[in-house]
């Protein structure tokens, strides 16, 4: 299973990282939303989920996902949003985009993986 | 000033001296490894209570084995751990086959969630009716028993107030905007959900439950339970089912040779026990 990670921060992209590999993926990361979408084009064939921040730089995972979703060749990879914002306004905002899921920072490993199960990765 | 801090580390006389208690209080049955837990647990109760570390806790309770103190060692002692959607398949399950097939027999359903820990089980429950079956809950056709030993998650279950962390936990997060409010950094579950459910104190040990359900959880607790204990719950449990009522367990659980009077049913991706 392949999982690309995209958030700015690197204490973040190593924790997904690592959760993500105990659980069987192989991992691939970008730190803003331009690189990740930059990578697809390479990944998306054999991509089985997304993880993406909200606040990043060049490129926020809420465009990243509006472009994500607009794309046929993306449009039907899950996505799981993994974020520190946690206003209702902005969770349904990222819904309303074609989020898959929403899991919000701080977050324990065993909540990732529900969320994975959620989405159809896992289980 | 300086005060040592009180010696949170349990000995062997002391842990074996818990274990026993909680057997005879709960019917729980703690691990031999469990030393840890003992100490996580009681340390902090000891701390709250003023109390010099856990060997003070133990000797209160040799020279008295029922009250207050007794109540609250049992409690901090039978692990509450729960999630929203806890395994999923369960609550599929539900929607798919088993609130169409009673409501098409009987109109309503009566549940019982009979280890609910913080609440977390009966209100993905009453998600599933609301999202799928909503008249279930807008004419009251769905009655949620939710039982537990632990007063103190009974507590919190009744508030249906959780933190991030919880809400972060199985539930999708399509669900929580629906059904939650936020304050602060805690979130509200909404009255009408709460509407459908009743939360009251039991012991699976000594309970008898006079109505007869058509479901029943109890999921996660028979774990806990020696055999002969294990037995005691299962015939209470079989005397508040009606007859073809389904029980679900545990993924870890079974009660294989346990009790004759059930049937196993494969329901999609979940195992559940149908009463013969
Ligand atoms: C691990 S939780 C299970 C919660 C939920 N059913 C689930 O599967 O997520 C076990 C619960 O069983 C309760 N419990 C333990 N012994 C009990 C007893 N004798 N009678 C009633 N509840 C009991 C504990 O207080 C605890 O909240």
């Amino acid at each position: 299973m392949n999982a690309l990670v995209i958030d700015d921060s690197t204490a973040m992209r190593l924790i997904l990282r690592g959760i993500l590999q105990d659980l069987g993926f192989e991992v691939s990361v970008a730190s803003d939303g331009l690189e990740g979408f930059e990578m697809l084009p390479q990944l998306a064939a054999k991509l089985n989920v997304i993880l993406v921040d909200w606040n990043m730089p060049n490129m926020d995972g809420y465009a990243f996902l509006r472009q994500v979703r607009k794309d046929k060749a993306y449009r039907k990879i899950p996505v799981l949003m993994v974020t520190s914002e946690s206003d209702i306004k902005k969770i349904q905002k990222a819904f309303a985009v074609g989020a898959s899921e929403y899991l919000m920072k701080p977050f324990t490993a065993e909540a990732l993986r529900e969320k994975l199960e959620l989405v159809g990765v896992l289980g | 000033m300086s005060l040592a801090p009180p010696n949170n580390s349990v000995t062997k006389m002391e842990f074996d001296f818990i274990r026993q208690f909680i057997l005879e209080r709960s019917g729980i049955a703690l691990d031999a490894n469990r030393m840890y837990l003992v100490e996580s647990r009681l340390g902090p109760l000891a701390r709250r209570r003023q109390l010099n570390g856990i060997s003070e806790v133990v000797a209160r309770l040799r020279a008295q084995r029922s009250g207050d103190l007794a109540l609250a060692v049992v409690e901090a002692m039978t692990t509450n751990e729960t999630s929203f959607f806890r395994d999923v398949h369960p609550f599929e399950s539900l929607r798919t086959t088993l609130f169409p097939e009673i409501i098409q027999q009987k109109g309503r359903v009566d549940l019982w969630c009979a280890a609910c820990s913080t609440g977390q089980e009966p209100y993905s429950i009453a998600m599933v009716a609301s999202e799928s079956f909503p008249q279930l809950l807008s004419q009251k056709k769905l009655k949620i028993l939710a039982t537990d030993l632990s007063t103190e998650v009974l507590e919190k279950a009744r508030s249906g107030r959780y933190s991030q962390l919880e809400v972060n936990r199985g539930l999708p997060a399509q669900l929580l905007v629906k059904y939650f409010k936020r304050q602060g950094r805690d979130w509200h579950i909404s009255d009408r959900l709460k509407d459908a459910i009743e939360f009251q104190q039991t012991n699976l040990l000594t309970v008898r439950v006079a109505q007869k359900m058509d479901i029943i959880f109890l999921r996660n607790v028979l774990i806990y339970f020696k055999e002969d204990n294990k037995r005691r719950v299962l015939t209470n449990i079989r005397q508040a089912l009606r007859p073809g009522g389904y029980l679900f367990l545990g993924g870890a659980e079974t009660i294989l040779g346990l009790d004759a009077a059930f049937e196993t049913v494969r329901i999609g991706r979940t195992l559940c026990y149908r009463l013969k």
